[in-house]
């Protein structure tokens, strides 16, 4: 019996993959018609607005930006004194610098032990990370009147960049030590500001308030929020309960009542004689706040550690403190990062609401600025407020990118 | 014998594991009840010292400020405003969270259109607004959107429909006419009617095997008895339009432009935020879902009404509903243009001479309740929702 063989038929000719925008546009704007009426009158919209945009952009009056652009940035700090901002920021160059450069090396040496390749950042992909950051640089420089800030700040950003290779050469044993060369730069920075006849934090102002107290806000509440999470997972039912507690009666209540508590009401429950100033007292309302919220970013993190690892760790005989410490913190912690991001980026576009309690920080720098006689009256909210958004929105938009990358790292890349 | 005993032997008193966890509890919870005490001490010496009462007695007192947008006297005792604070911030949150849905759903379903300019233009949207302050987002439509309309006199009237000044956005709405009590009667017995129908065409389907339809029975059977209801009472419900009168607009639905400016940019910063969510929650289902669907030649609807859809919901519920807890807690950014919620209304007091302790206290134990009733949805919606596994 013979097996009559299979007749294939010919292969079906490979559909024609799109060429050319007449083609691109048929696929992807006018595939039927409900969506060619939403290309139209969507297109139409955006015209509208670009056009909009395009000739307020034009006609816009940048004076009120120009003429108040350190009440911006700083707030009143004494004009008298800019080297010490300016100082600060070298510091902060530095830092950044130091730490990411460290960082980068830590994980070089790391991939070399594993056998693993080790990519390396190169300068274009940082450009094109931080693009934002770079073009707002820009932006506000071209506010400026004088070339000083500008050579100041290529300057910072040159400093920054040697010391980012500067922290990849440092031998191993220096680079255990990275944090203390940061906590010794961030006391230099305040001492820059602050030490021998500056201006201390009470007095700050602008976008520098911002940053300070979203920065100073976090650092503090992390340990607190540490507490609480490790509270929370507590087989004590008096720690789990105080813990779950706190976390829930603040995670319940606004931030602006926590600042209005902070302003009106810490005064009745502390002694009389103690009395903090009004930006310690908001800070004090932030790191209140934070730590419920930290707490939970935290919990996430431990919940995402493997039962097995605190298993095997009490296998080999790890005190309890040992196993936290040693075992699971340290992947619980690494899981948080991305969260601890999101964190960083809702602080950020929440310390404007201290702008409600009449604190000059830079939303409510750009309300004051419209009450100075010159432009009373003239409606420039738009400007000022635009402007104000373009810097929020440059900062929380690229976080959230860096934070997305970190997640798609440390998701995929290393477990 | 020996070993035995020696395991059965009690650690010593400050090893024992037992020993330390009681110390340790008794420990904490006598911190943090001194804690407590001191506060509470220095908190009664410290409003006696201020000639401030300790008590609450003080809400049976005058208001003394004026609330915009209320017939509410200053001389009227103090927790009627407060009750009104209420009603004006549930205002926000009641309009509000159908409204973000809608948008949020829209625009995240919209991220994932086929079209390029629908999916770019979405997200345009989305990434702008989640990135900026929701209190700059408030100054901007209020300072310079809302208050760059035309002043009061100036009203613009779009054929008495709407009329909108840099005060009160007005808009025609219903009004109650006589007959309007049995009208309601006569919805309810047709809602019960409806629904009786669409039980009978389940069990009908389910029975015979033919397509229920029950959605377009039960609508239609709806419709024909509140149509006829409606004008067997002789038109229950007449329109009523806005008029300006004089330094006041009366009729339709008014509200003050600050509640407009607050609403609309919340919704639109909530909003942005239940897009990313619905976004990656159909981004979850897996893949071969779809095309499980594409296989058995459902359409495209069909695959996205009965096997997308159900499931990305069941991720999606719970954050969005947490998203309403942040709208409800941001409507007291609203302090920041005087629309009278309830922190708006606690901070005019509170510059008022009132105690603010207590105010706070009030103030932080309303918003706590709005978040129980949320976080109480949650669970019960969780429960609901969990899959039902092995």
């Amino acid at each position: 019996m013979t097996v009559e063989a299979p007749v294939f038929e010919e292969a079906p000719p490979q559909v024609e993959p799109a060429r050319g925008p007449m083609d691109w546009a048929r696929k992807n704007l006018f595939n039927n018609w409900y969506n060619s009426l939403l290309t139209v009158a969507l297109a139409a919209l955006v015209v509208w607005v670009l056009v909009a945009l395009v000739r307020g952009l034009l006609s816009a009056e940048y004076e009120i930006i120009r003429a108040n652009l350190r009440l911006f940035m700083i707030g009143e700090f004494p004009a008298d004194q800019l080297w010490r901002p300016w100082a600060a920021t070298y510091c902060f160059a530095v830092i950044f610098g130091v730490v990411g450069g460290s960082i980068a090396a830590g994980a070089r040496d790391r991939a070399s032990e594993a056998g693993l390749p080790y990519v390396r950042t190169t300068l274009r992909q940082i450009v094109i990370r931080f693009w934002p950051i770079l073009a707002l640089i820009a932006v506000i420089l071209s506010f400026t009147s004088t070339v000083t800030p500008t050579l100041l700040t290529i300057g910072a950003l040159v400093v920054g960049l040697g010391s980012y290779y500067l922290g990849r050469v440092l031998p191993r044993a220096v680079r255990r030590w990275t944090w203390l060369i940061a906590v010794v730069l961030i006391a230099a920075s305040y001492i820059s500001l602050a030490g021998f006849g500056g201006v201390g934090w009470q007095g700050w102002g602008g976008l520098q308030l911002n940053l300070f107290l979203t920065f100073a806000g976090l650092l503090v509440a992390f340990p607190f929020g540490l507490l609480l999470a490790m509270g929370r997972r507590s087989s004590l039912p008096v720690i789990r309960t105080i813990s779950v507690g706190y976390i829930e009666l603040v995670r319940g209540v606004p931030l602006i009542t926590v600042l209005i508590a902070g302003a009106f009401a810490i005064g009745f429950i502390i002694p009389r004689d103690v009395r903090p100033g009004f930006v310690t007292r908001m800070l004090i309302a932030i790191i209140a706040f934070e730590a419920a919220y930290i707490a939970e970013v935290v919990r996430g993190g431990l919940q995402a550690v493997p039962r097995g690892q605190v298993e095997a760790a009490q296998a080999v005989g790890l005190a309890p403190w040992k196993t936290m410490r040693l075992i699971v913190l340290p992947q619980a912690l690494r899981a948080t990062i991305p969260a601890m991001v999101g964190q960083f980026i809702s602080l950020f576009k929440d310390t404007t609401l201290v702008a409600v309690l009449g604190i000059t920080e830079l939303l409510e720098a750009t309300f004051v600025v419209n009450s100075q006689t010159a432009y009373l009256g003239k409606g420039l909210f738009v400007v000022t407020l635009s402007f104000a958004a373009l810097i929020f929105w440059v900062g929380c938009y690229t976080m959230s990118r860096e934070s997305r990358r970190l997640e798609r790292k440390l998701g995929v890349g290393e477990r | 014998m020996t070993a035995v005993e020696e395991t059965r032997h009690r650690p010593r008193l400050w090893r024992d594991v037992r020993v330390l966890r009681a110390v340790i509890q008794v420990l904490a919870g006598a911190a943090v009840l001194i804690i407590l005490y001191v506060l509470w001490f220095n908190l009664t010496n410290n409003l006696r010292a201020a000639g401030l009462p300790t008590g609450f007695d003080f809400l049976t007192q005058p208001l003394g400020v004026d609330i915009p947008g209320s017939d509410i006297s200053p001389s009227a005792p103090i927790w009627r405003g407060l009750l009104n604070a209420v009603k004006n911030t549930l205002a926000l949150v009641v309009v509000g969270i159908p409204l973000l849905t809608l948008i949020g759903v829209l625009v995240g379903v919209a991220r994932l259109s086929t079209n390029w300019l629908v999916a770019k233009a979405a997200g345009l949207y989305v990434e702008i607004i989640r990135n900026i302050p929701p209190l700059l987002i408030i100054f901007f439509v209020f300072n310079a959107v809302v208050l760059r309309f035309p002043v009061l006199q100036e009203s613009l009237n779009i054929s008495d429909l709407v009329i909108v000044n840099n005060r009160y956005l007005a808009m025609v709405g219903f009004t109650a006419q006589p007959n309007f009590g049995p009208f309601l009667a006569i919805i309810a017995v047709a809602l019960l009617i409806a629904a009786g129908v669409w039980w009978w065409r389940t069990r009908r389907s389910e029975q015979t095997g033919e397509h229920h339809h029950r959605f377009l029975w039960a609508l239609g059977v709806f419709s024909a008895i509140s149509l006829i209801g409606f004008f067997a009472l002789g038109g229950p419900i007449g329109l009523s339009r806005p008029i300006l009168d004089g330094r006041a607009l009366e009729g339709g639905y008014t509200g003050l432009a600050a509640y407009w400016a607050v609403l609309a940019a919340l919704v639109l910063y909530t909003a942005s935020h239940v897009a990313e969510i619905v976004r990656g929650s159909i981004l979850a289902v897996p893949r071969g879902q779809s095309e499980a669907a594409n296989a058995i030649a459902l359409t495209s609807f069909q695959r996205l009404r009965y096997v997308v859809m159900p499931q990305a919901m069941r991720i999606a519920i719970p954050p969005i509903i947490s998203q309403y807890l942040n709208f409800t807690k941001n409507t007291s950014l609203a302090i920041a243009i005087g629309y009278a919620e309830m922190t708006r209304i606690t901070f005019q007091l509170i510059g008022n001479g009132q105690p603010a302790p207590q105010m706070i206290f009030l103030l932080m134990g309303g918003y706590l309740i709005f978040s129980l009733i949320i976080s109480l949805i949650v669970n019960v919606v969780n429960r609901r929702m969990q899959l039902v596994t092995r």
